[in-house]
């Protein structure tokens, strides 16, 4: 069945106003946060309720039609990337605080609802929602659920995982059902846990009950500039080596504090070569002795200048040129590939020298900004499209990261996900074992493959093989049914 | 194939083999063979062994939980962890460590101490086997997802894994995660198979998360008459900004005074600051003390977590709930008592929503079954009505049979309703087709 056979059925489901066919339109939606791949979809839907969301899937289903989910657009890694032969399902119309249980510290919301929303309803009562990504503003939890999202406070408090204790969803084949009871200790397989940071390749969520987290006492953000992110490195191994849990640790380097500077004028320490933001929250005695620690800590690695600031105001001083660095580097680039990559912190230092010679190797720039308390890199690969060669250089270089954090021990993506980016670069990190043994997964859960396809998973696993090694061509393959890659 | 052949391909897939005995019993099924991996390539022989000889396995660490769970439909082979014993690498300056399964937690806090680091979770030790002083294995820990009173700031077994190695159903060894914190690339396998009861395949290794140990640590105790006091104490504990690790709840019996203890750890001024104004939480008659009182967590193993060997085995309940319902939850323990003619013991982690139910185990099983039945029930109706307007998860709480006498256990169904059950189906059917590993003794049936 073609998609443009299913719109009528959908008109149905959610209403004219909710059905998308307009070529134009359609565009709007042809790529998430990752501009470089595009796609429009055949057709997008914007349902209001969990049940509309399930009777889309079973028509989808029916008809061997596949289908992605989209929050607010914001991922960057291509993983609510339309299929042109596809229905796209946008979220965003979902957007009810359903309920707060402050005493239990749970929330119930919609997948649309967005990350800070979820921190300004609960904020009267005392709490907040504690995964911060930094496009928390509009990026919507039913995304942050689909991705795992960090964010820079994930140091200290962990990622989407460790905040979600049940899950709605829509299973593949359109069944509403939840997973998990929101207690966090429900009976049998922990199913939350699996599917957060699926990448929307196991359902489609429509209710999620998150954790909340109390508002710390005190909470007191330091900066502090070094001569060398090496000595700003040594500064962070010396903090946790100490046996201090900062709730953040950023580091940025020249090229980003310059950028930054350009953009907001952030003040930072003139001519550092990298600045540190420590930020310590909890009780205000814990904080006082921490503060004085980290600060002793940075003068011994060398730092130039420690500012401290525990008010509202100044503490958002401190942040701007961090939280700007990514818009702020467009400044100095026209064009440029925004990393992610993850190295054991201990070799923060050698995997920065690394990429500062593969820079001046190649000749293209590279700020770095990155959240160094867990070795999360963001290196901003910086080139001009209208050079010849120079976006092919970037992209090279901009690999030559992944291999580098790879070869450290690390991991290809620590927040923005595979999706569509970096399903190639899974075999590196991953013996065809490991992921047909994910995949198994993925089959049980879609065993028709509809569910946001081609994404995380360089081959797909045709499901209903039988698992262990396996011996001679595959049947479907064998009937000339399926292409195995 | 015939049974003949089977010790001889045990033999060749693994170099420690022998004949299991009574004391090899899992839930009273006793089982042929015993065999000791010594590594990843033994262990991926011995599921290969035992696929291609249809044996079911039940993997065993230590042994302290290996009664946990309904009782497998067969057990033919034990694949026992213990030369697995390995701490392969532990990364201090990146706060983690790489531990293969048969790893004592024992074993692994003395490796981890001598750099002032933890695996911060407190499952507690357990009687087995008759012996006192048993630790858990990392592998047994993460396949029972047990974990102890600091479960309210450090989470459970899920939460600190960051990477998995497993060995499947015939043999294949898979791995996931990896060994940095933050990592997102594909499926998080950790998070399934810790707490499925070796149902989906061996684990053979995993990578955790670690944190500094504190530099202090002090116990904030107080009583209460009644659960509506008690619960009004748990949760201002939970809810102030001094940062409660953990926040615990003992009541012997029916009548007794419920027992609250708050932990606090960090900087030992901080400390002593955050003990003052928490006992001003809890109301009069405090104390504080650096030392956990005596019905802490693992204080009170004979009662909590006893071994099939150990006398008159209890019934052990785990009871978990959104934490404001705490007060419904006791008064759902205490019906569902009353109606059995049974006084149970309640303790755990209230803050956290779980709590740990204990019958002694003199208890009629007829009287047993009532209370879990009664008491799955008066959760039903104290629970759940109305919340959310209809719109939340179906049930916000559920009680769980940990472990029973063999007569207790035959007249209950020990782990009750679980949601999305079909898919968990799926998922088992996707691992384990021949359905080999650990069959029957996990929720559902599975």
């Amino acid at each position: 069945m073609t998609v443009e056979a299913l719109v009528p059925r959908m008109t149905e489901i959610c209403g004219p106003d909710s059905v998308v066919t307009d070529p134009a339109e359609l565009r709007t939606y042809e790529c998430d946060g990752l501009t470089s791949h595009r796609a429009a979809p055949a057709l997008a839907v914007l349902p209001e309720t969990a049940e509309q969301v399930a009777a889309v899937v079973t028509e989808c289903s029916r008809a061997g039609v596949p289908f992605v989910a989209r929050g607010s657009g914001t991922g960057l890694s291509g993983g609510a990337l339309p299929r042109t032969d596809g229905v796209l399902i946008v979220t965003s119309k979902m957007r009810r605080i359903i309920a707060i249980d402050p005493v239990s510290q749970r929330a119930i919301v919609e997948p649309g609802v967005t990350n800070l929303a979820v921190s300004t309803a609960v904020r009267p009562y005392g709490y907040f929602y504690a995964p911060d990504p930094s496009s928390q503003v509009v990026c919507s939890v039913g995304g942050n659920v689909a991705e795992n999202s960090g964010g820079a406070h994930c140091l200290k408090n962990g990622f989407t995982v460790h905040h979600v204790t049940g899950l709605q969803i829509v299973t593949p084949g359109g069944e509403l059902t939840w997973l998990g009871d929101g207690t966090g200790a429900a009976p049998g397989y922990d199913l939350v846990g699996a599917f957060t940071g699926s990448e929307g390749t196991l359902g489609i969520v429509t209710k999620i009950v998150v954790k909340l987290t109390r508002i710390p006492q005190v909470i007191t953000t330091l900066l502090a500039g070094f001569h060398t992110t090496g000595a700003g490195g040594a500064a962070v191994s010396a903090i946790i080596g100490a046996g201090i849990l900062p709730a953040a640790i950023e580091m940025m380097d020249a090229l980003a504090i310059e950028a930054a500077e350009a953009a907001v004028a952030c003040n930072y320490p003139a001519g550092a070569g990298a600045v540190l933001v420590v930020e310590l929250d909890g009780p205000e005695a814990d904080v006082r002795r921490d503060t004085a620690a980290v600060r002793e800590l940075c003068e011994q690695a060398g730092a130039t200048e420690i500012r401290a600031a525990d008010d509202p105001a100044e503490r958002a001083a401190i942040w701007a040129g961090r939280k700007s660095a990514f818009a702020a580097v467009g400044r100095i680039s026209s064009d440029y590939i925004v990393q992610d990559g993850v190295v054991p912190r201990t070799a923060l230092g050698e995997v920065l020298d690394k990429i500062a010679a593969l820079s001046s190797e190649s000749g293209i720039r590279v700020a770095n900004v990155f959240h160094a308390g867990d070795g999360n890199l963001h290196p901003l690969v910086l080139y001009n499209d209208a050079t010849p060669g120079q976006a092919e250089a970037a992209e090279e270089l901009s690999g030559a990261i992944l291999d580098l954090c790879i070869q450290h021990g690390g991991s290809i993506t620590g927040e923005h996900g595979v999706g569509t980016d970096k399903a190639r670069y899974m075999p590196k990190m991953f013996s065809v074992d490991d992921l047909d043994t994910m995949q198994l997964l993925r089959c049980a859960f879609d065993p028709a493959g509809l569910c946001n396809p081609g994404k995380i998973f360089p081959t797909p696993r045709l499901c209903g093989e039988v698992p262990g090694p396996r011996r001679g061509v595959h049947p479907v393959v064998a009937a000339g049914l399926a292409e195995q890659f | 194939m015939s049974t003949a052949s089977v010790p001889g391909a045990l033999a060749r897939a693994c170099r420690t083999v022998r004949p299991a005995g009574p004391r090899d019993a899992v839930a009273g099924v006793v089982p042929g063979w015993v065999a000791a991996p010594a590594g990843e390539d033994e262990a991926s022989a011995l599921l290969a062994t035992a696929a291609e000889h249809g044996l079911a396995v039940v993997p065993r660490g230590s042994g302290t939980r290996i009664g946990w769970g309904a009782p497998p439909r067969r057990c033919d082979l034990i694949i026992d962890t213990h030369l697995l014993n390995r701490v392969v690498e532990h990364a201090a300056g990146d706060l983690v460590a790489r531990v293969q399964a048969g790893v004592t937690l024992r074993q692994l806090a003395r490796v981890l101490g001598t750099a002032g680091q933890q695996l911060a979770l407190d499952p507690p030790p357990a009687l087995a086997n008759g012996s006192q002083d048993a630790t858990p294995t990392i592998g047994g820990m993460l396949a029972t997802g047990t974990s102890g009173p600091r479960r309210l700031r450090y989470g459970t077994p899920r939460d600190l894994v960051i990477g998995i190695t497993v060995v499947r159903p015939g043999g294949t060894v898979a791995k996931s995660g990896g060994k940095v914190v933050k990592n997102v690339a594909g499926y998080d396998l950790g998070k399934l198979y810790a707490g499925s009861y070796g149902t989906l395949g061996l684990i053979t290794e995993a990578v955790f998360r670690l944190h500094p140990v504190p530099a202090a640590a002090t116990f904030v105790t107080a009583g209460y008459a009644d659960t509506a006091a008690a619960g009004q104490a748990v949760a201002a504990a939970a809810g102030s900004t001094l940062v409660p690790v953990a926040v615990e709840i003992d009541r012997p019996s029916r009548d007794g005074l419920i027992r609250v203890a708050v932990l606090l750890e960090g900087d030992p001024a901080g400390v002593a600051e955050r003990a003052a104004l928490m006992r001003d939480v809890l109301g009069a008659g405090t104390a504080t003390s650096d030392t956990a009182p005596p019905w802490w967590g693992s204080a009170r193993p004979a009662r909590l977590v006893a071994g099939p060997h150990g006398p008159a085995e209890p019934t052990v309940l785990r009871v978990s709930f959104w934490a404001a319902a705490l007060p419904s939850v006791l008064g759902a323990i205490d019906a569902a008592g009353k109606e059995a003619g049974l006084d149970p013991a309640v303790a755990g982690s209230a803050a956290a929503g779980v709590l740990h139910t204990v019958l002694d185990g003199d208890a009629a099983p007829a009287a047993a079954a009532q209370f879990v039945t009664g008491l799955r029930d008066a959760l039903d109706q104290n629970v759940d009505a109305g919340f959310a307007g209809g719109e939340g998860p179906p049930a916000r709480a559920s009680a769980v049979v940990v472990t029973a006498p063999a007569a207790v256990r035959g007249n209950v169904d020990m782990w009750g309703p679980v949601p999305a059950v079909s898919l968990m189906r799926a998922v088992k059917e996707q691992f384990d087709p021949g359905c080999l590993m650990a069959p029957g003794r996990f929720a559902g049936g599975l």
